[in-house]
């Protein structure tokens, strides 16, 4: 029990994917400015790195490791990753237009986010059991979706007249997510340890 | 226009005003920090004297240089440079290197505040920025602390701060008296919590800080350390020293005039009680289970960006609006 809720607020806090790895920039960056949007961004992202890092797992310790095979790993994950979301999606399609139309544009978007290709490759370098995997790509995914919801409501407020021409748009979003990443620094390692003995 | 108008002179109500202004609520507040600020220096010497300047003078530079440069109308008279760069020094130790305040300074204004439109427009308090910037980047010589060079019995006292050393070895060589006037090692500014909370006091008289975030703030943080114990260890349920986390390390000058910052602090007063516990809550976890001595930088700057959000839930609802009935 400990060991998940370990990983839950490894994954979430310390070393959340966007602000202490900065892993997945690019959606971070790209879809932060409604927080509407952002919000349907970061559920599609839990909902795709939980399955990821599932099937990756699968395919890693049933397929490629029992052929000595680990050298393919990235390659197999992309294709494994990106095939499983397009799979995904048209299911989706199928059974619950309302979902689809939810996650619609964002789902296509991760297919090759790099905070999914990292909680796969992380999962085995981490030798995490099935289970462990699921829950560390399930908090990645919550992590993302907290970056991403503050970042959003942060950068509703920009009143864009007020801030120098030269950091308008993209500038100052990367700036803000730096200020954000120096404040998560306090989440660091020790603290974990402590609170979870 | 008609000529005959040019001299009557048309403004809207209000046609009495108290003259509160941007610039006087900054220079208030820097006033307010003056005696704690005399209090570092006349207890660390005059290096502490040296800090403050160079940090105070390398943020209205950066101020000055930053508004030409944008063609901005000038705003070093506003006060609010000054005051980021005397907070900036106060959370520095006595004894650090002159460039750390000063790229502290530099960060706090030029990155902090300025870039995000200046005064008003930023969205993290930038002296706290500075300092947790300094904080991570000279991580050595931010926690590197000189005894005070007055008091009597000066074998006494060790460089380490209070909170470095934990409640119970400190109170074994010194007093919650040394603790309360500040003779005790630590950052500049925060050593002295009698001059902070009359400071503070004379803030609240003045109306320019209210009661919501210190309060929430300071008690969730106490009540978080009595119940936990308030060591890592964790010293039985319900025996936190309440006094002794109250006075040591950065909560008084945090909580009074740091999380008060109104930018960056929310606007309704059920927001900033929000705000407030939030803080408690952050500061109690860093302070106590962190890697780090003291929390309340971090904590509040955490809080910060949580600001954009308590403002959006807590929005009050137009008088006369109700809320919408479901026609059955």
């Amino acid at each position: 029990m400990m060991t998940f809720i370990g990983i839950m607020l490894t994954y979430i806090f310390i070393e959340n994917f966007i602000l202490t790895k900065f892993l997945g920039l690019c959606p971070f960056i790209g879809v932060s400015k409604k927080v509407d949007s952002a919000v349907g961004m970061g559920f599609a992202v839990i909902f795709v790195m939980s399955m990821a890092s599932l099937v990756t797992w699968m395919v890693f310790h049933w397929l490629l490791e029992p052929n000595g095979l680990e050298f393919l790993q990235t390659v197999t994950f992309i294709l494994v990753i990106a095939t499983l979301v397009q799979l995904v999606e048209m299911i989706i399609q199928k059974i619950s237009p309302p979902l689809y139309k939810a996650l619609g544009i964002y789902l296509p978007l991760i297919t090759t986010n790099c905070a999914v290709m990292g909680i796969a490759l992380i999962n085995v370098q981490k030798n995490y059991g099935i289970i462990e995997s699921l829950f560390s790509g399930m908090a990645g995914g919550i992590g993302f979706l907290l970056a991403i919801f503050l970042m959003s409501s942060i950068r509703e407020k920009f009143e864009t007249e007020w801030i120098p021409k030269p950091f308008r748009g993209m500038p100052i979003a990367f700036i803000t997510a730096g200020l954000m990443a120096l404040a998560f620094m306090a989440f660091d390692k020790a603290l974990l340890n402590n609170l979870l003995g | 226009m008609m000529e005959g108008k040019k001299n009557l002179l048309m403004t809207s109500s209000p046609h009495l005003h108290e003259g509160s202004s941007t610039s006087r609520i900054m220079w208030t507040v820097t006033a307010c920090l003056v005696p704690a600020g005399a209090w570092g220096v006349y207890n660390f010497g005059l290096t502490s004297l040296w800090i403050i300047l160079v940090s105070v003078g390398a943020a209205v530079l950066t101020e000055w240089v930053i508004t030409k440069l944008l063609k901005k109308e000038q705003s070093i008279s506003d006060g609010s440079a000054v005051l980021t760069g005397l907070l900036v020094s106060f959370n520095m130790p006595p004894s650090i290197p002159a460039f750390i305040p000063i790229l502290a300074s530099v960060f706090a204004i030029g990155i902090v505040k300025h870039t995000f439109g200046g005064l008003g427009r930023n969205w993290m308090n930038p002296a706290l920025a500075g300092r947790v910037f300094a904080m991570f980047s000279w991580t050595g010589e931010m926690t590197t602390w000189s005894a005070p060079v007055i008091g009597a019995g000066a074998d006494a006292f060790t460089g380490a701060t209070p909170l470095a050393q934990g409640a119970s070895e400190f109170l074994s060589k010194q007093s919650y008296w040394d603790l309360f006037i500040g003779n005790i090692s630590g950052c500049i500014g925060e050593v002295s919590a009698l001059l902070l909370l009359l400071g503070a006091a004379y803030l609240f008289i003045r109306k320019i800080i209210t009661w919501q975030i210190p309060l929430s703030y300071a008690a969730s943080f106490l009540l978080l350390v009595w119940i936990f114990g308030g060591t890592v260890s964790g010293s039985g349920y319900f025996t936190g020293d309440i006094l002794f986390h109250f006075l040591a390390g950065g909560l008084v000058l945090g909580a009074f005039f740091m999380a008060t910052d109104m930018v960056t602090s929310p606007l309704t007063s059920k927001g900033m009680i929000i705000y407030g516990i939030g803080c408690g809550l952050l500061t109690f976890l860093i302070r106590i289970y962190g890697g780090f001595p003291e929390g309340v930088s971090l904590g509040i700057i955490l809080m910060n960006i949580f600001v954009p959000l308590i403002d959006r839930f807590t929005k009050p609802v137009k008088f006369g609006n109700v809320k919408e009935v479901k026609n059955v």
